[in-house]
């Protein structure tokens, strides 16, 4: 078990050694962040922008605009959130090859509450054109895309979280933008997971075979561009979908898969997430469990979506 | 030196008409700002700034970032008359299928480096820019062209602290103070003054000019250039409207462009016979 967070720091500075346009930037949170790692190594590239995300977005533009490849880190709610405008302005717009990489993304952060809970970041980033969405199941698949934004031309928003998340990958897993896994096959049901819920529709899938129900996991480390093909295969291989991730269920992967499938295959679908709602302080395991965000939800939904199929 | 002024102003005058011709085309666009701020830009383009319209891409080149985005018409007679792209196409200017877009827009003009529009970011820009080419060794040099009114914008002061505290010194920031904005007198909106004192405070070498004076503006530019440690704002105060009195020193005219009847008295007072 590693945090997401924690494989971002040692990647970044592996990839710092590997090119000298890798440029890190962060807004006095590189210790929480852990573009730290990187700032130790490579001090001069590195650009503490102080408490000023806005200026951080557009430095980094700049940046990007004379050659570099800039990595910028906060918490997904300063990014996706105050930020936001100067994403889609100086980042997207203009394709600018910055990579944000937002930490402390869901409900997770725990104790600091609904403030800095950021449950609508995949949302709002997903609707910028140009953009790229990431959200990695666990430290290796992280590992993976910080490489993969690295090598991508253009911006990419990746999220992260706080805490030490359940391994789903091997060690050396390859990711490869916009590609969905098939973690486990099934055929009465697909559970399409992003993020840490990926690992709990493991957990669930196991559970259901023995009640006899056999559940597909379908992650998708990439929301944006959506992997189609892989989506369409199970809605009809499975004919029934359920979605799960630690996020709002307004325009995250649940509204990404069903405006897909709505078009190209309705198909019986349930959204497993947080219902229109703000986030409270907790322990991140007794928030996960107050919103539901577990394998005995999913287990719930597979049961309910499948007796809904006969 | 002289001639090279002269020279500038009358380069400045033919930009001025470029100006209201493709804004009385477009019939849309910004009127005020774009005379205000182009004899500044003039002098950037065609004496201080290194920059290729044979090769827009060129590496060597000094970059120009509008943050005053909506002042796009003086950025593109400027690039049109250094060659980067035919003057024809200030015709089409904001039209569908234009290169040509409403507010800067690098991914389809040629000389365009930077998207602005969206008050308030140019700075943080330039100075990413500026980063840059420290961190390259490089002596590039990086201009950005703000309004006075998008002083308001927050980010523009958090550019500003980390140009200061990173000792931007091969970035020049120009602000075209002009004293008004969309709903009237800067200083009545939301007083920014005194924009000196903010910039100084942030650690910048400030110099403040007529901005109309051609022999200042480019004394003040070479200055900047002399200049280590600090980046450098020239405060340049100016005149919405400028060159035309029918637009001189009227907030209606931000937004607005000359009409059928104005053309003829503009262009006259542009000294323009065709």
């Amino acid at each position: 078990m590693i945090a997401t967070r924690d494989a971002y720091g040692e990647a970044l500075a592996e990839l710092g050694g590997e090119n000298d346009k890798i440029v890190a930037l962060d807004a006095d949170l590189s210790g929480s962040t852990k573009t730290g790692v990187f700032a130790k190594k490579f001090p001069n590239r590195f650009f503490n922008m102080g408490i000023a995300e806005a200026n951080m977005v557009g430095t980094a533009a700049g940046l990007a605009s004379v050659g570099k490849i800039p990595f910028l880190s906060t918490f997904a709610i300063f990014a996706a959130g105050r930020a936001w405008e100067q994403i889609r302005q100086s980042l997207a717009y203009p394709k600018a090859n910055v990579k944000v990489v937002a930490t402390h993304g869901g409900v997770t952060v725990g104790e600091d509450g609904g403030s800095h809970q950021s449950v609508e970041d995949i949302a709002i980033m997903r609707a910028i054109p140009n953009m790229t969405v990431i959200v990695p199941a666990d430290g290796e698949e992280t590992k993976g895309a910080i490489r993969a934004a690295a090598a991508y031309k253009g911006p990419v928003y990746v999220r992260l979280g706080r805490n030490k998340v359940a391994n789903v990958f091997p060690a050396g897993h390859k990711f490869e933008i916009g590609k969905g896994n098939v973690v486990a096959e099934g055929k009465d049901l697909t559970f399409i997971t992003t993020g840490l819920m990926t690992a709990q529709a493991v957990i669930a899938a196991e559970k259901l075979k023995e009640e006899g129900i056999s559940a597909r996991v379908l992650h998708l480390g990439t929301i944006k561009p959506l992997d189609k093909e892989l989506v369409l295969k199970a809605a009809q291989e499975t004919g029934a979908i359920v979605t799960a991730e630690e996020h709002s269920v307004v325009g995250g992967l649940g509204g990404a898969v069903a405006e897909f499938l709505g078009e190209e295959c309705p198909t019986l679908m349930k959204r497993v997430g947080i219902y229109d709602r703000f986030g409270l302080s907790g322990k991140s395991d007794e928030l996960l469990k107050y919103f539901g965000l577990n394998a005995e939800t999913l287990i719930e939904q597979a049961r309910e979506i499948v007796s809904r199929k006969k | 030196m002289k001639e090279k002024i002269a020279d500038l102003e009358e380069k400045a005058r033919r930009l001025r008409v470029a100006i209201v011709k493709t804004l009385h085309k477009s019939q849309s666009g910004h009127t005020g700002g774009s005379l205000s701020a182009i004899d500044m830009v003039c002098a950037l383009y065609f004496h201080k700034m290194r920059h290729n319209p044979q090769d827009p891409s060129w590496e060597g080149r000094d970059r120009f970032v509008l943050s005053k985005g909506h002042a796009a018409p003086a950025l593109y007679v400027t690039l049109a008359e250094c060659g980067y792209f035919p003057a024809e196409d200030l015709m089409m200017l904001r039209r569908l299928g234009s290169h040509l877009q409403g507010h800067p827009d690098s991914k389809g003009t040629p000389g365009v480096d930077v998207c602005t529009g969206s008050l308030g970011q140019g700075l943080s820009m330039a100075n990413g820019m500026a980063l840059g080419f420290k961190l390259d060794g490089k002596d590039n040099r990086v201009y950005a062209v703000l309004g006075d009114g998008e002083l308001q914008e927050g980010q523009i002061w958090e550019a500003a602290m980390a140009a200061g505290h990173y000792k931007s010194d091969n970035l020049c920031a120009l602000i075209d103070s002009n004293g008004l904005q969309i709903d009237g007198d800067v200083s009545k909106v939301m007083n920014v003054a005194s924009i000196g004192d903010k910039f100084k405070a942030f650690g910048w070498n400030v110099i403040e000019i007529d901005g109309h004076d051609m022999g200042q503006i480019i004394s003040a530019l070479d200055k900047a250039e002399a200049h280590k440690g600090a980046p450098t704002a020239i405060i340049a105060k100016t005149v919405k409207g400028k060159g035309v009195h029918l637009f001189e020193n009227k907030a209606s005219y931000h937004g607005v462009t000359p009409n059928d009847e104005e053309l003829p008295e503009a262009l006259r007072c542009l000294g323009c016979c065709d």
